[in-house]
């Protein structure tokens, strides 16, 4: 049976084809203003015999695809676990929010936590301060990885480190500098979401901004366990989302 | 605006001083809220369909009957908290109405006397009373506060400037002393309800009140012990109702509906009939009270596949799980009896509070509930801090906890599902887990 799971996120809307247990195809596409029609499309790329949907547009795809629903956190334990099964944790930093799941056997979640509304220390706060310093996504990561030191940013609400970093560019600060801040903040306050639950490595760190070099290095430095970034981190809650359908 | 016109409250509306045209959008906006998480339901209860009359009038024939019944002489108190004896306002022939309130109103305006971070709940009444959109504030001829909590506490101050106000002093403690100085706050209560009424508190009034307060309050626990049935024969957000409209609703009137329901829930859970699959993830919630139009937590649950058995908060367990022992006798010992159940309620403003915890597992346990919903409304520093314990003495219990700080808006509700369908995935029986 082929299933495809889809990860309808606010940033991104990724699908992983499942062929029993084998991977056959990954897609990721920009969510766009219309995320829907985003899954739809990259839906149709591929055939299938049924689909799962997580992410923010589960609901909507359960209408409009006759997708089954697991929620993110569900999503990411399988797909986490069977990437690497002696996975205890997983972080996920994705577009809006945040997530760390602890991890029993076979993936089960065993607890959770994750950002109520506010999108402090998500992807979506690396994103407003690339622009507020004139880099692209990418550069940030890089330019704080390659920073000679860093600048103490004290807010964490988007709004205000804007504002916060803005005053910085103005005294003259590197922008360099300010990145690393800007994700020793990011990476500060994760570490201390994954203390709060108390979990244990090996963890799995998952999501777009696992992609992030700097970020990566920064949870592996902080975090007093093992730190696992898969090659498909990204993809990781789609590919939960096709493995639920197995266990279904 | 043209419903106002045309509506056959409108002329009493107008007389109680309302906002015609912002209380016209206030009921156009209660009308959707309520359709869309009470009347999609599957399977109610058919009793239920006395509640959805009364919230369909609940600015109308209710408000009428405060109307005729002030005509007649007599008076109407509004109260804000559990603590308050509604067996006195009553014994003295006066109405006892809960005014808090559970959606967000006037916010620029409330801003204006209170402080940005403080809880929805303080908000929204002061927010009702400044808008001129709550009739039952405006039948008040006088409204009983409380020392519970400091924003509420802080907040009577200020709705003392607007509207004719008496608080009693709640101890924070319950040793002995605290009992006296309780006992102490209902005499000066008792004095203050006699000068409004006109009427001398008697023995006979007080066991006749007393009576019937305890008997709404035996329906409730009727109608709740039927939901630690699988299935659960009544949906969390119905029962939610009940107990909501226990505080605004005539109580003969409401005892006998409540036990209808209450009879319907029994004869359905011998049947093993119910709203909800037999499998369907069982949830406890407790913390803040949740005021009416306050659906929120219980509506993204049930609609998440997930099934409320229990409330332990004030509009829910609190309210109703005990009662005033009817000792008969003079009217010193009845007040005696009724100034120690109160003070046996459990709410988070006290210390310690190790009760509430026994409440909360014992509760959990007769209902079979497989997590809990910690709920608290943001800035309600009580409960969210005592949410810690909480989540301790359920995790020593093995039972899950998930902890929600939420408000009366809608823009969490994305995250919220998400965590609570979550929860709900994680409690549910492991048999889809490999």
């Amino acid at each position: 049976m082929r299933v495809l799971g889809l990860d309808i996120g606010s940033r991104s809307v990724d699908a992983v084809w499942l062929d029993g247990d084998r991977v056959v195809r990954r897609a990721v596409a920009d969510s766009g203003f219309d995320p829907q029609a985003v899954a739809a499309s990259l839906a149709g790329r591929d055939g299938y015999d049924r689909v799962v949907a997580t992410g923010y547009g589960r609901h909507a795809a359960a209408g409009a695809l006759g997708a089954d629903v697991v929620t993110e956190i569900k999503a990411y334990a399988l797909g986490a676990s069977r990437l690497c099964p002696r996975a205890r944790a997983v972080l996920d930093i994705g577009g809006q929010d945040t997530k760390v799941i602890s991890l029993g056997a076979g993936g089960r979640v065993l607890d959770f936590e994750m950002n109520d509304k506010c999108a402090a220390g998500t992807g979506k706060f690396l994103e407003v301060m690339a622009r507020a310093l004139g880099f692209g996504l990418e550069e940030l990561g890089e330019a704080a990885l390659a920073a000679a030191g860093s600048v103490t940013i004290s807010s964490m609400c988007t709004v205000f480190a804007e504002s916060e970093v803005t005053g910085l560019v103005h005294r003259g600060e590197d922008r360099a500098r300010i990145a690393r801040g800007l994700h020793d903040a990011v990476a500060s306050r994760t570490l201390g979401t994954l203390a709060r639950l108390g979990v244990r490595g090996p963890l799995v760190f998952a999501g777009g901004v696992a992609k992030n070099a700097a970020m990566a290095s920064l949870i592996e430095a902080g975090f007093e366990g093992e730190v696992v970034v898969p090659e498909e981190a990204q993809t990781v809650g789609a590919y939960g989302a096709a493995l639920s359908a197995q266990s279904r | 605006m043209t419903a106002d016109t045309t509506n056959p409250y409108g002329q009493m509306w107008e007389e109680l001083g309302l906002n015609l045209r912002s209380h016209c959008a206030l009921l156009d906006a209660l009308g959707p809220m309520y359709a869309n998480a009470f009347l999609s339901q599957a399977s109610r209860p058919k009793g239920m369909e006395y509640f959805d009359f009364v919230i369909s009038e609940i600015h109308g024939l209710r408000i009428k009957e405060l109307q005729e019944h002030k005509a007649a002489g007599g008076k109407v108190v509004g109260t804000f908290c559990l603590y308050v004896p509604e067996e006195v306002i009553r014994a003295l022939g006066a109405v006892s109405i809960g005014l808090c309130a559970g959606v967000e109103w006037g916010t620029n305006e409330v801003e204006r006397y209170l402080p940005r971070n403080t809880c929805a709940l303080i908000k929204s009444f002061v927010g009702f009373k400044l808008g001129r959109v709550c009739p039952y504030v405006e039948s008040a001829d006088l409204v009983i506060g409380e020392t519970t909590c400091d924003g509420k506490k802080k907040a009577y101050e200020i709705f003392g400037e607007m509207a004719p106000t008496y608080v009693m002093e709640l101890p924070q403690m319950k040793r002995p002393n605290d009992l006296a100085l309780w006992r102490a706050e209902i005499d000066r209560l008792v004095e203050r309800l006699e000068e409004l009424t006109g009427n001398e508190l008697t023995a006979d009034a007080l066991a006749k009140a007393t009576r019937e307060v305890n008997d709404k309050r035996r329906a409730l626990q009727r109608l709740n012990a039927a939901r630690a049935a699988a299935p659960a024969p009544i949906s969390g957000l119905d029962a939610l109702l009940a107990v909501q409209v226990a505080f605004y609703d005539d109580v003969a009137r409401f005892t006998q509906m409540v036990n209808a329901v209450a009879d319907e829930l029994e004869a359905r859970a011998a049947a093993g009939e119910g709203v909800a699959p037999a499998d369907a993830p069982r949830v406890l919630v407790t913390g803040s009270p949740m005021a009416i139009p306050n659906w929120k937590v219980h509506d993204v649950i049930e609609k998440s596949g997930g099934v409320v058995v229990a409330e332990e908060m004030c509009t829910g367990s609190r309210y109703y799980d005990t009662l005033v022992p009817e000792t008969g006798g003079g009217v010193d010992e009845q007040l005696n009896a009724i100034a120690a159940k109160y003070l046996g309620i459990n709410c988070a403003c006290f210390t310690p509070n190790a009760g509430r915890l026994d409440d909360v597992l014992r509760l959990a346990r007769d209902t079979k509930a497989d997590g809990i919903v910690h709920c608290a409304l943001q800035f309600c520093a009580p409960y969210q801090i005592e949410a810690y314990s909480v989540e301790k003495a359920a995790e020593a219990a093995g039972i899950p906890v998930l902890r929600i700080d939420t408000d009366y808006s809608a823009e969490d509700l994305g995250q919220l599902r998400t965590r609570v369908e979550a929860f709900l995935e994680m409690i549910e029986p492991a048999t889809d887990v490999a």
